[in-house]
């Protein structure tokens, strides 16, 4: 008993730290690519000892200790309890959404088996988008209770914004859902080692290519980044939802923006690059074209394996929405609400009828 | 779910879903409902009941609570000023209440101990909850989502004023 109580909470401390790394590390690929995009050398003043880690030391210690130390300010005329609430509404769910996200397969040790996610749960999919829904408080609050107008109209912005991209979030993922009949996420990406063909990994973007560009697109906007950050816009509302705050409240904000881009990262790695699968690997070996090539020590190595190629997916999607921030300009308000309604929605709607009716005619589904 | 963590979320639930009524800002009474939904879900988890408490997260918390604040916010909706009912109505509420709670907590310390039937493996599971929707219960589905439609279609007629 005291064992598996131990176990559950060094998955669930693992998955937390996974989390917290790789969103550091979003922090200095956001410094350093948009330097590299924008032809100058970015951040590399702060140094210890002379190391200064390629911007890392500026980026991952000295920024964050800058932001500790600031005057934390609470305007005057606001709600002094939900100003201060605000920012951890924003963390928690994005944090907690993790929670049911598969690192690995199962690691099989002094006869357990332990199944690497945090929380096997079998509406795995509906919990996820619960958890992203519950997000937009932290902005709304954030928004009314800083008695400020560029906050209350960012916080408005948001909680319209949020809510019409989730739905084109939950019909692209009603798709991926038909193809693998299950809500489960370990057990879609265990699904996802089939090979099609013999030789093609069955990963969700190649049956359902649609899908994943929409759900791109609308995970991108449930981060609030550019091109679709109207509820901070900085050229109209100052810093919007969060212009009231300072210190290590600001910088709870930026952490929740950027644990959202690693939660769209380990999504779209989880429903449409196969988790943790690393390709033709198997529990016992890679399988290609008929042999099998055995892996030795294979009860550690490929798990050691798959998470590996769980992180260095979630790491690239991660750099890939970066660069996407530093590459487009921000929507207008108008065409924001049109590409959801007009464009996102009929497409994932027809996505949803021609997959149901494609598994209805192959009758893969009874 | 064992009785200590019953009676505190109960308690819990009671204290969030009174101050939906007692708060005179709108902003804390619908946040109020949204804490009141939230623990209301997890009795849902513990009955292992994750579905519902899944839908109703999504549905509740993370949909329709988040409309009321918009609106709200939109609005501009002032602290309301206390109105406090006539001496009378009040003590005839008080009243009215304390006779229903004694006459529920009649019934239930009365109700005659039944062993709770044992359910299926995989009951309430999305699967088996879809089996039984989408057969035994289809006319009822297909009878609400017309509701659903025709409120849609009179939102849009009230919102629009030309079409």
């Amino acid at each position: 008993m005291a064992v598996d109580v131990a176990i559950a909470c060094a998955k669930a401390v693992f998955m937390i730290l996974l989390v917290l790394q790789v969103m550091g590390l979003g922090v200095f690929f956001e410094r350093k690519v948009s330097a590299v995009i924008q032809d100058r050398i970015g951040a590399n003043r702060a140094a210890i000892l002379g190391f200064a880690g390629l911007g890392m030391v500026n980026t991952l210690v000295a920024d964050p200790v800058k932001f500790l130390l600031k005057e934390d300010v609470t305007p005057a005329g606001a709600d002094r309890f939900l100003h201060f609430l605000a920012p951890i509404i924003a963390v928690v769910p994005a944090v907690a959404a993790f929670a049911v996200i598969p690192f690995g397969d199962v690691l099989e040790a002094g006869g357990r088996v332990i199944t690497l996610q945090a929380a096997q749960l079998n509406v795995g999919v509906l919990y996820v988008l619960a958890m992203a829904a519950l997000g937009v408080y932290g902005v709304v609050i954030a928004g009314w209770a800083s008695n400020n107008r560029w906050s209350l109209l960012g916080g408005i912005r948001g909680s319209a914004q949020m809510i019409s991209y989730e739905i084109a979030m939950g019909l692209a993922l009603i798709g991926v859902v038909l193809t693998y009949g299950t809500l489960d996420l370990q057990d879609m990406v265990r699904q996802q080692g089939k090979l099609i063909w013999g030789w093609l990994p069955a990963w969700g973007v190649f049956y359902q290519p649609l899908a994943f560009i929409l759900f791109l697109v609308a995970g991108i906007a449930e981060s609030k980044r550019i091109p679709f950050d109207l509820p901070e816009s900085e050229s109209e509302l100052v810093s919007g939802y969060f212009t009231e705050y300072s210190g290590a409240k600001h910088l709870m904000f930026m952490m929740a923006d950027f644990v959202e881009v690693v939660l769209v990262a380990a999504l779209i790695t989880t429903f449409f690059f196969g988790g943790w699968q690393v390709p033709w690997l198997m529990r016992d070996g890679f399988h290609l074209f008929g042999q099998v090539y055995a892996v030795p020590a294979a009860w550690i190595v490929v798990p050691i394996l798959q998470v590996t190629s769980f992180m260095l997916k979630v790491i690239f999607f991660t750099f890939f929405q970066i660069v996407v921030r530093w590459t487009l300009p921000r929507f207008r308000y108008d065409q924001l609400m049109r590409l959801g309604w007009q464009g996102l929605l009929p497409v994932g709607l027809v996505n949803v009828m021609v997959t149901a009716a494609v598994i209805l005619a192959a009758g893969t589904v009874a | 779910m064992s009785p200590l963590v019953f009676v505190v979320l109960a308690a819990l639930t009671l204290g969030a879903a009174v101050a939906v009524v007692l708060n005179r800002n709108p902003v804390y009474s619908a946040l109020a409902l949204v804490s009141t939904l939230a623990l209301l879900s997890c009795f849902f988890v513990g009955l292992e009941a994750y579905l519902v408490w899944a839908l109703q997260l999504v549905v509740y918390a993370g949909a329709i609570v988040v409309l009321f604040l918009f609106v709200i916010m939109l609005l501009n909706v002032q602290r309301e000023e206390s109105v406090l009912p006539a001496p009378g109505v009040v003590a005839g509420v008080g009243v009215g209440a304390g006779l229903l709670a004694l006459g529920v907590a009649h019934a239930v310390t009365r109700a005659p101990a039944v062993a709770m039937p044992a359910v299926a493996e995989g009951y309430g599971s999305p699967a088996h909850l879809a089996r039984r929707l989408f057969t035994d219960y289809l006319v009822p589905f297909e009878i609400t989502s017309v509701l659903l439609l025709v409120a849609i279609v009179g939102a849009v007629v009230l919102g629009k004023r030309r079409i």
